[in-house]
């Protein structure tokens, strides 16, 4: 009985405490910087597409909201022809970010993506690929691994030693 | 203009005025219990949100008014209306002030207890019809706990009857101009007010709806207007009794002069409506069987105990 006023009284005193509620439109939040919010696609420091097209993303995703396919360019270079996320789909688990090797896909945070119409929640290539390099900067994938592609000659990459002349006999 | 017309218009813009109310406590009540958890609440249609009760009724109005097949068609389209009706119905007694009520019936009280029992009906007539049975489990819920707290919320109004010697509504506000009968019927009110939300199925005893346990209770199976009706009807209950507890303990229209009548009445009224929102922020809902024992053995007891104490002090001093 007692309890039952008293907790009367604390829940009336509540009308003069501070308010939770963010009133969004007019007041936003601070979102951490490793929120999950929209998906980008990244280019390394010297402006080429981050993304190699190695699907890893797309296995990963657990509702297959992905979909893209790989080229090549002159070099041998691949890039995705198309790529497409269905932004309907989408959980923003952010397993893709954890699954490409390359940094490529990155989700950063930014939430406000409503639509009228649903069909417009399908991003392309070209709404998702952006001019800088996201949350990993001065990373280049191709700078660290060994094959040609026209982004450095063989041995010079980064941590990367003189290739080996097996023919030699001194080390 | 003749009397005739002149109370026909009375009454008329009572019923426009509860309604009024009663549809604008749907955002009362919102508003309240989001201060009260420390939101904000509905803000944005209007000034304050205030036009958000009719953003309510628009979407009522235009939501499918579907009956279940296998509901027993007629009963089922009379429960809510009965619900509202005789709600109205006890507000006939109610003296707002001297000229405004609708009917000065010399058995006020009676009358009340009479057409609150005759609402206990919507509720289990309503569950009856839908044919489902949780929809059956609140209406026998209903059944039981209105049947039960009517029988002691008679009781402890008799103290009152008693003290004012009459069942006149307005014959009890005036006699409390020396003192009103919140002091002298102190447990009387207790039990009146406990009784009261029991009767208008209000948390913390809406055990009859309690939508953890049995989704809407007596009216899971209804929509559009049929919904709302028992929707506002559940607001016209908390302000009858609100303001049966106003006429009945508080004075009534009294209060100090600088002030109108009628708004004295009205001012008491709201104070009880927030009240009853209050307990709904606060408490929570007790077990069934915990509900039907503190109604037996201690509210009713204490009821009669009151009853007999005030017969015997009012018999002493004649
Ligand atoms: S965040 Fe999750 S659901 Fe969205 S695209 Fe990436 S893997 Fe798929
Ligand atoms: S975004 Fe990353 S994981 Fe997906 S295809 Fe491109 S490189 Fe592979």
């Amino acid at each position: 009985m007692f309890s039952n006023l008293r907790s009367l009284w604390i829940v009336f005193l509540h009308l003069f405490r501070k308010r939770e509620t963010v009133e969004y439109p007019e007041e936003k939040t601070e979102l951490p910087a490793r929120w999950r919010g929209r998906i980008v696609l990244t280019r390394d420091p010297d402006y080429e597409e981050r993304c190699v097209g190695c699907y890893l993303c797309a296995a990963a995703c657990p509702v297959d909201c992905i979909s893209l396919q790989a080229t090549e360019d002159e070099n041998g270079r691949r890039y995705p022809e198309f790529f497409r996320i269905n932004f309907s789909r989408c959980i923003f688990c952010g397993y893709c970010e954890e699954a490409c090797p390359t940094y490529a896909i990155q989700l950063i945070p930014d939430f406000e993506m409503a639509e009228y119409d649903r069909q417009n929640l399908v991003y392309e290539k070209e709404d998702l690929l952006i001019e800088g390099q996201g949350k990993y900067h001065g990373y280049n994938f191709y700078k660290e691994a060994g094959v040609d592609f026209g982004v450095k000659k063989k041995g010079e990459g980064e941590n990367e030693n003189k290739p080996v002349d097996v023919r030699k006999l001194m080390p | 203009m003749n009397e005739g017309v002149l109370h026909t218009l009375v009454a008329f813009g009572i019923l426009v005025v509860l309604l009024t109310i009663a549809a604008g406590l749907i955002w009362l009540e919102r508003r309240l219990l989001a201060l009260w958890q420390d939101r904000y609440g509905p803000n944005r249609v209007g000034p304050f949100g205030l036009f958000q009760v009719m953003a309510d009724m628009i979407k009522i109005f235009f939501k499918e008014d579907w009956i279940p097949g296998f509901a027993d068609k007629k009963v089922f389209v009379i429960a809510p209306a009965m619900l509202v009706i005789t709600i109205l119905m006890s507000f006939a007694i109610v003296p707002f002030t001297p000229e405004i009520m609708v009917v000065d019936l010399n058995i006020g009280i009676l009358f009340f207890l009479a057409m609150s029992s005759l609402g206990a009906y919507s509720v289990v007539l309503g569950g009856w019809s839908s044919n489902n049975k949780y929809s059956l489990l609140g209406a026998i819920r209903g059944a039981a706990q209105m049947i039960s707290y009517e029988v002691f919320m008679g009781m402890s109004l008799m103290g009152v009857v008693i003290m004012a010697g009459s069942l006149n509504m307005t014959d009890i506000v005036i006699a409390q101009k020396k003192m009103w009968f919140i002091i002298p019927q102190f447990i009387g009110f207790v039990i009146f007010f406990i009784g009261g939300v029991a009767e208008a199925h209000r948390l913390p005893f809406d055990i009859v709806e309690a939508e953890s346990e049995l989704i809407a209770g007596y009216h899971s199976e209804y929509s559009g207007l049929k919904f709302g009706l028992f929707f506002v009807g559940e607001y016209l209950g908390i302000t009858l009794i609100s303001a049966l507890i106003t006429t009945l303990f508080f004075g009534g229209w009294l209060g100090f002069g600088f002030l109108p009548p009628v708004f004295w009445f009205l001012l008491k009224t709201f104070a009880f409506i927030m009240v009853f929102i209050l307990l709904r922020a606060a408490l929570p809902r007790p077990r069934y069987d915990q509900l039907m024992s503190l109604g037996w053995k201690i509210l009713l007891p204490l009821s009669l105990l009151n009853l007999l104490v005030t017969g015997a002090i009012v018999l002493y001093f004649q």
